[in-house]
């Protein structure tokens, strides 16, 4: 493994610099359809699911084949996937919002060859590697995080809790036969690196023990008045503590009855680690959406305070998924997005028909706003 | 042969959906076969060492990712996440394993020429391993060595004109919706402005100079296909002023059955015939649409511009023709203080180029922001901290019915002194000429 450089040179590290030049320009990539019609289509179908069509005011058409991702991927991926834009696109192609891949052709047949194609493809241990869908009132990809792949703040792993989710609501990307899109997301902590606080059914990784003092280090790695700072609930304060060794320290004292083991601090300092195999898993938030579509954007409100880690399968988790998203398809009506439906029916009857358990955990007590939250009328079912 | 046993990761290799595991499983054989004959940079066993050090936290259910890290390239003050294997020992593949952000294209679209040179160089100087996209839109390369950084940073300059992306208390990566070039609801060239904001702030972009981090994100309509409302802290979404324009024979068209109801999303079940009165018209929030003799009329005044109508019918109905955007802002993640999406400013903007009313907007808000933000306050908190009338102080605009939802519940009111006739400053002794002790 020889070294063998770029050109830079180490001793003179800023000559030769290039900086600030930004991304590449989009226009260098586009296909020539979307060129030559852009800022000018007339309107859109969805033909099948995964397969959209798009006609400009030319006349001209673009068919679209959108297939799912793991959104962790390979060059080797990449390069599977440049191959086929290359065989069937011109050598054109793009990345959704949502981590899903597109392909663009300009005829139907083209695109139903297309599907056929990428629907064909799997990896060794028989999953798709391009599963064509994601469109209409289905359930797209999930946007997620790092997980234990990457990060060192998560409770929980992004890669394999999705991957588990898909697995169970594959049916549901390949179909549009839910009421509305319903997005999932998932972050591993609540720095909620992603869509977690807006989409309809959100997984969150979740500590459930206050943090472990590193009290030997703690001075040296940390600066004390930024990690008092990081508290929401203002459960730490700077202390001096005696070492078994007799050396007086200064270092952080925690309140456990404050803490509610939001990790923050731990982001701010590394002598405050608090991950648990056993404390550590998954808030369930549900009822989200950031479209103004009929209602305002809303938040998702915790719908399960705690589902474990079980890895590699998580099966309390899918099972938990599959009947909220049973439920909503069942019961709500045509364009009624999870929270829409959930508002109109009450919680009271959401708990119910979903056969979640309702405990103290779900009722807000951070600070005034909490007060809002609880129901101020006579109005609720029995 | 694998390196380590994956017993618990091997059974993610099964089900549908794209299997990350059998994906790293090839990526790790690929970069052991060589077949391009490369003096890979960093080890070649990097793939097979993840695999390992992902199945020990399957089985331990905890990271092991020491906290932080701290590298990347001369000039700037982000783009590089520092990342450190806690079990180096066992894992000397991802001792080192830092994740380099790149400042994707608007709207994501590339050649496969592009990625393919994207891709040789990753397979040469890093793991092979990407996020297709991080969340904020940065193409992710994960994992390669610190004294590898510099090596791609050059190359990445030099030879394909590709710079970082953000990372830290700075500007970070803009992204949009993929607006005009394949979406007829665009109201402005979501790509253009995304671009053309990148390329004016590259200095708030490369070095941290903010009291914490701060995006940008632009949505052509109010659908939101970018979440810019939840997920940036200045939201652009674009709309339009005058009427919703109205084709009434592809409105019969729809009516009649020849064409789908919003576009075809729902053909997975049958939902019955497409009723206009019950899917439309009553759906409608402002309920300011009728449907009566064949004729669909919209009381435009009254819509709010929510889109349902024109998803619903999108051959029928278009945005209207007088377009430009809507700035809300302070959206941000529940730390510290809760979540928050983003709140109105300016309810109605142009959008044309070269976009330099909203660049005004935004620098007056980093001014502001700048000054008054304490350490790590996102704008949102500072907002709520200092009060929505400050920020409009800063920005130098006016009170308006549609900055709030609704009017405030307390009185607990402050008054600038000068709007209140003679002043604050009273002598208690003349107020005790006419009230006794
Ligand atoms: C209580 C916390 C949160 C909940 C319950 C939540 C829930 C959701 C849900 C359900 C969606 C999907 C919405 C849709 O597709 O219409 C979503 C989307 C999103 N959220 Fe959150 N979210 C939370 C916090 C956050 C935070 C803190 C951020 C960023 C700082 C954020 C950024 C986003 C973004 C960018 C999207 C885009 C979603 C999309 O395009 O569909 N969320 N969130
Ligand atoms: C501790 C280490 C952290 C890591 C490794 C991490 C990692 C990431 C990554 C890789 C992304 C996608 C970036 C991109 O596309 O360029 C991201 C986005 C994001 N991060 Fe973090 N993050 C960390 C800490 C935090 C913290 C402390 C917060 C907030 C309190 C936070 C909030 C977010 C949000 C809201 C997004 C999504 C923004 C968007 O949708 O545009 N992250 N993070
Ligand atoms: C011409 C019409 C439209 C086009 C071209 C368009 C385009 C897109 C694309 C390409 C994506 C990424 C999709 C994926 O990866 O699965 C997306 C996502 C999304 N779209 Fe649209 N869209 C259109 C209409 C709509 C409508 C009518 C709505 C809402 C009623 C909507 C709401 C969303 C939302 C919430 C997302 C999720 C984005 C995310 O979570 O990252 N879009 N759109
Ligand atoms: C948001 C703020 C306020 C709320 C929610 C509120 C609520 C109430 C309620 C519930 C009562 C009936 C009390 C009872 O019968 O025992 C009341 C009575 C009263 N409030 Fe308020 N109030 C507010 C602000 C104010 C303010 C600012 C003032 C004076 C400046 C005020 C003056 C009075 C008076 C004089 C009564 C007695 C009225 C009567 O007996 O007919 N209130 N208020
Ligand atoms: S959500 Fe938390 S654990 Fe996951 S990547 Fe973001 S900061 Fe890390
Ligand atoms: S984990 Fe969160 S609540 Fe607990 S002490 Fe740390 S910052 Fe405070
Ligand atoms: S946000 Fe609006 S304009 Fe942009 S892609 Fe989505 S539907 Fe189209
Ligand atoms: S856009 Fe929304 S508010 Fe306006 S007419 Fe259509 S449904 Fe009604």
């Amino acid at each position: 493994m020889a070294f063998v450089s770029s050109g830079y040179n180490p001793d003179k590290p800023m000559s030769d610099r290039i900086s600030d030049i930004g991304p590449r320009n989009y226009e260098e990539f586009l296909p020539p359809v979307i060129k030559k019609n852009f800022g000018k289509w007339l309107y859109h179908e969805i033909i099948e699911p995964g397969v959209l069509m798009h006609k400009a005011e030319s006349g001209d058409e673009v068919y679209t084949v959108r297939a799912g991702t793991a959104r962790l991927v390979t060059t080797s991926y990449i390069r599977e996937a440049c191959a086929i834009a290359k065989e069937y696109c011109g050598g054109h192609l793009r990345w959704t919002t949502r981590n899903n891949v597109e392909f663009m052709v300009e005829s139907l047949e083209d695109a139903k060859k297309l599907k056929e194609t990428l629907n064909a493809k799997t990896f060794p241990g028989g999953s798709h590697m391009f599963p064509v869908g994601g469109t209409g009132a289905s359930i797209s990809n999930i946007v997620h995080t790092q997980g234990w792949v990457h990060c060192h703040t998560p409770a929980t792993d992004a890669s394999g809790t999705v991957k588990v989710i898909m697995d169970e609501l594959f049916e549901e990307f390949t179909s549009m036969k839910m009421p509305a899109i319903l997005r999932i997301a998932v972050a591993c902590c609540l720095n909620m690196c992603g869509a977690c606080h807006c989409s309809d059914l959100a997984v969150v990784g979740y500590h459930r023990k206050p943090p472990m003092v590193d009290n030997a280090y703690l001075d040296n790695l940390c600066e004390i008045p930024l990690a008092i700072a990081s508290c929401p609930t203002g459960a730490l304060k700077p202390s001096k503590m005696e070492l078994p060794d007799g050396k007086t320290v200064k270092t952080i004292a925690v309140n456990n009855d404050r803490c509610m083991y939001c990790g923050n601090c731990y982001t701010m300092c590394p002598s405050l680690p608090l991950a648990d195999q056993e404390g550590d898993g998954i808030v369930l938030m549900v009822g989200g959406k950031v479209s103004n579509r009929i209602s305002n954007p809303k938040f998702s409100k915790v719908a399960v305070a705690f589902i474990p880690n079980e890895p590699p399968r998580w099966p309390t988790l899918a099972k938990v998924t599959r009947k909220i998203v049973e439920t909503y398809a069942a019961e709500a009506k045509k364009y009624e997005r999870l929270g829409d439906w959930a508002e109109r029916i009450g919680w009271e009857r959401f708990f119910e028909k979903c056969e979640l358990e309702f405990t103290h955990h779900l009722i807000d007590d951070f600070r005034d706003p909490a007060y809002f939250t609880w129901r101020q009328t006579t109005n609720f079912k029995f | 042969m694998a390196k380590h046993p994956t017993p618990l990761l091997d059974q993610l290799e099964s089900g549908p959906w794209p299997s990350f595991v059998a994906d790293l499983k090839i990526g790790a054989e690929n970069r052991h076969k060589n077949e391009k004959g490369l003096e890979l940079q960093i080890p070649e066993d990097v793939i097979d060492d993840l695999l390992g050090v992902l199945e020990l936290s399957f089985k331990d259910g905890t990271t092991h990712w020491k906290h932080g890290g701290i590298v990347g390239v001369f000039g700037y003050g982000g783009g590089v996440i520092g990342r450190y294997c806690d079990q180096p020992e066992m894992f000397p593949g991802v001792a080192h394993f830092h994740t380099m952000r790149l400042n994707q294209p608007s709207g994501l679209y590339y050649t496969a020429e592009y990625l393919e040179q994207l891709c040789d160089l990753w397979d040469f100087r890093g793991s092979g391993l990407t996020n297709m996209h991080g969340s904020t839109g940065d193409i992710v390369w994960l994992g390669t060595r610190t004294e590898q950084l510099e090596e791609i940073f050059y190359e990445l300059t030099h030879t394909y004109n590709q710079d970082l992306g953000g990372s830290g208390s700075n500007l970070r990566t803009p992204a949009c919706c993929l607006g005009m070039s394949r979406c007829e609801f665009a109201c402005f060239d979501a790509q253009k402005m995304c671009t053309d904001f990148t390329n004016e702030y590259q200095d708030m972009l490369h070095r941290p100079q903010f009291p914490y981090k701060f995006k940008f994100k632009f949505d052509a309509c109010p659908n939101g296909c970018v979440a810019a409302l939840a997920r940036s802290d200045f939201s652009i979404v674009g709309t339009w002023k005058d009427d919703i324009q109205i084709d009434q024979e592809a409105v019969a068209a729809y009516v009649g059955g020849e064409f789908a109801p919003n576009a075809g999303a729902h053909a997975g079940r049958d939902w019955g015939k497409f009723d206009i009165q019950a899917e439309v018209i009553d759906r409608c929030p402002t309920g300011c649409m009728s449907y009566e003799g064949g004729k669909l009329t919209i009381d435009n005044k009254e819509c709010y511009r929510c889109m349902h109508c024109i998803n619903v019918m999108p051959r029928a109905l278009r945005p209207g023709k007088e377009k430009g955007a809507s700035i809300l802002v302070g959206a941000k993640a529940p730390i510290l203080d809760g979540a928050q999406l983003s709140s109105l400013l300016v309810p109605f903007i142009p959008a044309e180029e070269p976009f330099d009313e909203i660049k005004e907007v935004v620098e007056n808000i980093w001014d502001w922001w700048m000054e008054e933000g304490k350490n790590r306050e996102r704008l949102g908190e500072t907002m709520k901290r200092l009060g929505f009338q400050k920020m409009l102080d800063a920005c130098g605009m006016e009170a308006d019915a549609r900055h709030v939802q609704e009017p405030r519940t307390n009185p607990y009111i402050f008054w600038k002194e000068d709007e209140v006739p003679g002043g604050w400053d009273r002598d208690v002794e003349e107020f005790r000429k006419h009230h006794q002790r």
